[in-house]
């Protein structure tokens, strides 16, 4: 097995588990942590999958939708994180309202 | 030949890492422990983009996504009360019936991606071909703001309307450490001015070099984070119509430059390949400074400007 190829599999198996925690775990916290890590699974794919080419220079413009990918990431996670401080000051518990305990 | 073999090893067990990291962080019921095994995967996900010849993305993950994101989850996690850190455990049946299904999703993706072809050029023969019209020696900075700008012209756009939203919920809760610890004290004087200066250079050797707008601007915000823990505050003067051109100047210039070119009979962000070095340094100036004061405005989670009765005293109180 190539290199490329084994870190596209361990993008796969990063992708897969993250979607395990997205719906499994019921605190947002955990399903944001979740939907980062199924991100840097398919970034993995993608930037693995452009070091394929013949003369050892990777294709770059899979890197640049990466590095967009990361920023977009990271302003989604600060929304998320903003969204569910607000969820659980208005109901003291940060989970979706199909989850929460009465 | 027993070098490439080490190098293989050393991928397998980097591989193998990140998962069992990723594993732990879903699986651990402390939270806490959570982000902190997720801010560690961050940085080995650095390494393996680093082992995939891709240092831009490399220097990207390591400040941002590991670094930044890191920072506003701790701080999240923060305002939470300690019954809401920990997370009570889910029934086997429901863990089961999941990881069947999610194993027969891996089986699927891994047949679609080993039956890719092990050798495919993608677009790198164009964009080594036309290296010399866009002016930048980096081939990734010249996809960022010359191939594909619109791309990352929208993603300014994502990044300012992901504030506003952050900025419209408007989260009461502020952080009040009446206690500054001296030596983080005296750690950020020294080493803002020093991120500030590598924030440059990055901006800089982006043109021929590992680097770039979002490396330079995440620096500049991993300085505005340091500055928020000190209790440091922005003077309300500056919080209006200062800290919002600020804001929204990389976007503005973007849009600018790219429209200035629309009447001398060029595309929309085309730019003549004898200015183009000029017009990219400029307009990825503008786009650090946007990126970095926008990441850091997203750490502290509230418009500067807004008065609330928590925070008035923070507001008025001096500058340091």
């Amino acid at each position: 097995m190539t290199p490329v190829f084994l870190y596209a599999l361990v993008g796969i198996v990063l992708f897969s588990i993250g979607l395990y925690g997205l719906i499994l775990y019921k605190h947002l916290l955990r399903k944001i942590l979740a939907i980062n890590i199924m991100g840097s699974g398919v970034f993995l794919v993608m930037v693995a999958l452009a070091a394929r080419t013949e003369e050892g220079v990777p294709d770059a413009v899979p890197h640049a939708m990466v590095i967009t990918g990361i920023v977009v990431a990271v302003s989604a996670t600060a929304l998320a994180l903003a969204l569910m401080l607000r969820v659980n000051e208005k109901t003291g518990q940060a989970v979706l309202p199909e989850d929460r305990e009465t | 030949m027993e070098e490439i073999d080490l190098l293989l090893l050393f991928d397998a067990v980097l591989g193998f890492t990140l998962v069992w990291l990723a594993w732990q962080t879903l699986s651990s019921l402390d939270l806490f422990r959570a982000v902190v095994l997720f801010i560690a995967f961050g940085l080995l996900m650095a390494l393996a983009w680093v082992r995939l010849d891709a240092p831009d993305v490399a220097l990207a993950e390591a400040t941002i996504g590991a670094g930044l994101t890191g920072a506003l989850l701790l701080s999240a996690l923060a305002q939470l009360s300690a019954r809401q850190k920990h997370e009570s455990e889910t029934s086997l049946f429901l863990r089961l019936t999941l990881g069947v299904l999610m194993f027969f999703l891996l089986i699927g993706l891994g047949y679609i991606v080993f039956s890719l072809p092990p050798q495919a050029l993608g677009l790198s023969v164009e964009v080594a071909k036309n290296i010399e019209l866009s002016a930048v020696a980096n081939p990734v900075t010249a996809v960022l703001i010359n191939y594909r700008s619109y791309d990352t012209l929208l993603e300014l756009g994502v990044l300012l309307l992901a504030l506003l939203a952050v900025w419209s919920l408007g989260s009461a809760s502020t952080r009040k450490s009446a206690f500054v610890n001296p030596v983080l004290d005296l750690l950020t004087r020294i080493l803002v001015p020093v991120f500030i200066l590598v924030s440059g250079y990055l901006l800089w050797v982006g043109a021929f070099a590992p680097g770039g707008a979002f490396q330079a601007g995440a620096v500049l915000a991993a300085a505005g984070v340091l500055l928020f823990l000190n209790d440091w505050h922005l003077e309300s003067k500056y919080t209006g119509f200062a800290l919002r051109s600020v804001l929204v100047i990389g976007l503005v210039m973007f849009i600018a430059i790219g429209f200035g070119f629309v009447f001398l009979d060029r595309v929309f962000l085309e730019y003549p390949p004898e200015l183009a070095g000029g017009f990219i340094l400029l307009i990825e100036a503008a786009a650090s400074l946007s990126i970095g004061i926008i990441l850091a405005a997203l750490f502290l989670g509230r418009d500067p400007s807004v008065k609330s009765d928590s925070c008035s005293d923070i507001d008025t109180g001096v500058h340091k």
